[in-house]
């Protein structure tokens, strides 16, 4: 658990220099993936590197596991904390493999240990091991480069990540696959992440929280669900964006969870893990009623009525879970 | 070709055409040879035959020189002297270029670099360890000094290595210093930009003045070898005029580090000292070469005007020869500092290209 208690940080000397943090306290329990978001000159990075000490608060305390970090040493803190910025930053003059294996090097792994890591690792971000293993950095796609460096973060196996705008200089279709995975990630390993973004698509595609700051100050906590019902003020709603609030909302949801148990139909397929926000685009595609949805293994699950999701809608009625209105 | 009947007489000029005949008319042709190549489309073909045939010509015109020599001595008194004309230094400089060009065209790699300068300076060279070359007066220059040259050479290194050794003591720490601390590189860049600007012999007088001094407040300084006039006035100076390109490349080898590398490896928990040995010093380490290359280049030549306030080398010869008119003995004394200046050059490069383990022209082949 990460708890920031009255944190104000001011760079700069003068009187009137603005408050890059101002009097912010939040806390991140473990295995959440957190979501810091706000304009530029919101202090989202600020906070995010006060975690692994890259900055310091003028005043107030950050405490990991309660203990406050300030009398912690400084090196063992980072090597538990994995940490992917958005200019990647690979050793150039290193090979990948050794690139990831940096952190377990020194903390002291035995070198199959090591090599068994990295080759685990690069097969988790679907990069063949005997084949980039090898290879440098600058022989690598930008999108390649930050698989490698979350793959790096992610080696000592930490108790938190840090991410600082990782997919910001991807282009908008490998930065979708990485969200995906690093969901994946956090799903199975129920880590800690705290990722900064300026993306409200991407805090409300992986948040379990998302914490909107403005000037140095904490506007709005919450599930990206209460983000976009219930936004603190005009600001928030200004930030999320009023006009596709509905069709932000549907992304939120699975089109599984719509589903009726029901013989499947000659209409197109989707995959139940879908959210239902792609059941509209799918439907509005290929101008139909409903779809059919398949489940992991490619399985019949059921069959997706477009009048179900826009009944919902007229209603009013906000969808809490997943689970909630599944018909089977 | 220069025929003179003693070394300080300037000499008649002997002809390209007065001596063709025999073997000379093969030279001939390859010289037309090469001019029709230079017309020739820039086929690989074509590129190798230019490398192959400036490579024989530069050797011939060598050979023919010193045989031709050979016969003028036979022919006249001892005193005599031939010198190499200045036409077949401008022939020798121009062939060289050729081939530069040629190699650099044909993309060829150190190896194949490495064999064409051998190509040419092998045989050259066996001619003159032969004696082939004897009656060249620069030969003759050679003989005349032959128990001191090499020393007055290993003189020069020493000059050399001496001065590049403080600089590189002085100058990395204090390269690395004006990364960290701004206001040092503030404080460090007019001082050195003035000491380069100073004239060298300039320079050596003013650290004269205050070396004897210091000789004589400390007679142990003196003993040590530290006095106004000889090796210690010369190798500070020396010194002080390879600073700067040190300092300077180690603050730009420094400064091109990615700063997306060292915020990572901090935030990764790198230590301080990870950080310096792991990721700095080998990203830094090809640009902080090229500024001692620079520097070694520099001071190779340098070293000769040393010889003006008695730290001896090769510019002790090449100023006796100044002063005595006699432009052999300039040469004897001007050549290896070339060749040297081109060795060193030339290994730098090396290791440059060694230490530059990623970028992209060194790209294996995956």
């Amino acid at each position: 658990m990460i708890e920031f208690a009255n944190v104000s940080k001011t760079y700069g000397h003068t009187a009137d220099a603005p408050k890059a943090l101002d009097d912010v306290s939040l806390r991140i329990g473990s295995g959440e993936l957190v979501v810091l978001i706000g304009g530029s000159g919101s202090g989202k990075s600020t906070l995010l590197k006060m975690i692994n000490r890259m900055e310091q608060p003028d005043t107030g305390t950050v405490a990991l596991d309660g203990q406050d970090m300030v009398h912690m040493p400084l090196r063992e803190l980072r090597l538990r904390m994995g940490y992917v910025i958005q200019s990647v930053g690979l050793f150039p003059h290193w090979t990948v493999a050794r690139n990831i294996g940096v952190v377990p090097t020194m903390l002291g792994w035995k070198p199959e240990r090591i090599a068994a890591r990295v080759t685990e690792l690069l097969s988790l971000f679907d990069l063949d091991p005997t084949t980039y293993g090898p290879r440098y950095p600058h022989q690598l796609s930008g999108g390649q480069q930050q698989r490698v460096g979350v793959a790096r973060a992610l080696a000592g196996d930490p108790e938190v990540l840090l991410m600082d705008e990782p997919f910001g200089a991807l282009d908008p279709l490998i930065r979708t696959a990485l969200q995906d995975e690093v969901k994946r990630i956090h799903q199975a390993s129920g880590k800690t992440i705290v990722m900064v973004t300026h993306d409200i698509d991407e805090a409300l595609r992986l948040g379990t929280q998302i914490v909107l700051l403005e000037q140095g100050r904490i506007v709005q906590v919450g599930s990206p669900l209460a983000l976009l019902s219930q936004p603190a003020n005009k600001q928030v709603a200004d930030f999320i964006g009023r006009s596709d609030v509905g069709i932000k909302l549907l992304s939120l949801q699975s089109a599984g969870s719509l589903a009726r148990v029901e013989a499947p139909q000659s209409t197109p397929f989707l995959p139940a893990s879908a959210s239902l926000r792609e059941a509209v685009s799918t439907l509005a595609l290929h101008g139909c009623q409903s779809l059919n949805l398949l489940d992991d293994t490619g399985a019949h699950a059921g069959v997706l009525h477009a009048t179900d999701l826009f009944n919902r809608r007229h209603t009013g009625s906000l969808p809490l879970s997943d689970d909630q209105g599944q018909h089977a | 070709m220069r025929v003179a009947p003693n070394r300080l007489v300037s000499g008649e000029a002997v002809s390209f055409f007065d001596l063709l005949q025999g073997s000379a008319w093969g030279l001939a042709v390859l010289l037309i040879g090469l001019l029709l190549l230079s017309l020739a489309p820039p086929r690989r073909i074509c590129l190798w035959l230019t490398v192959v045939a400036a490579t024989v010509l530069a050797v011939g015109l060598g050979i023919q020189a010193a045989n031709h020599a050979t016969q003028v001595v036979q022919a006249s008194t001892p005193f005599a002297r031939t010198a190499l004309g200045s036409g077949l230094w401008l022939v020798w400089l121009l062939l060289g270029l050729v081939l530069a060009d040629a190699l650099q065209a044909l993309r060829a790699g150190t190896l194949a670099r490495l064999g064409v300068a051998t190509a040419v300076l092998l045989p050259l060279g066996l001619m003159l360890v032969s004696g082939g070359a004897d009656e060249l007066s620069i030969m003759k220059e050679y003989a005349n000094r032959s128990d001191e040259y090499w020393g007055v050479i290993a003189r020069h290194c020493q000059i050399v290595a001496l001065a590049l050794l403080f600089t590189l003591a002085i100058g990395l720490p204090l390269g690395w210093a004006t990364h960290r601390y701004v206001r040092v590189g503030r404080a460090m860049f007019p001082l050195l930009n003035i000491v380069q600007t100073i004239p060298s012999i300039a320079l050596f007088g003013l650290l004269m003045a205050p070396l004897a001094w210091l000789a004589a407040s400390w007679p142990a300084l003196g003993r040590a070898g530290i006095s106004g006039v000889g090796l210690a006035p010369g190798v500070l100076a020396l010194t002080l005029y390879s600073l700067l390109p040190v300092v300077r490349g180690t603050l730009a080898g420094l400064a091109q580090v990615p700063s997306a590398v060292t915020q990572a490896a901090q935030g990764l928990g790198f230590s301080p000292a990870q950080l310096f040995w792991q990721a700095q010093v080998p990203l830094a380490l090809p640009v902080v070469l090229s500024g001692v290359r620079i520097a070694s280049i520099q001071a190779v030549g340098l070293a000769a005007v040393t010889a003006l306030i008695g730290a001896g080398g090769l510019g002790s010869l090449m100023f006796e020869g100044l002063f005595s008119s006699a432009q052999d003995l300039v040469l004897l004394g001007v050549v290896p500092i070339v060749a040297l200046g081109v060795l060193v050059d030339g290994v730098f490069k090396l290791l440059i290209a060694r230490t530059r383990p990623a970028t992209p022209n060194m790209e294996s082949a995956h």
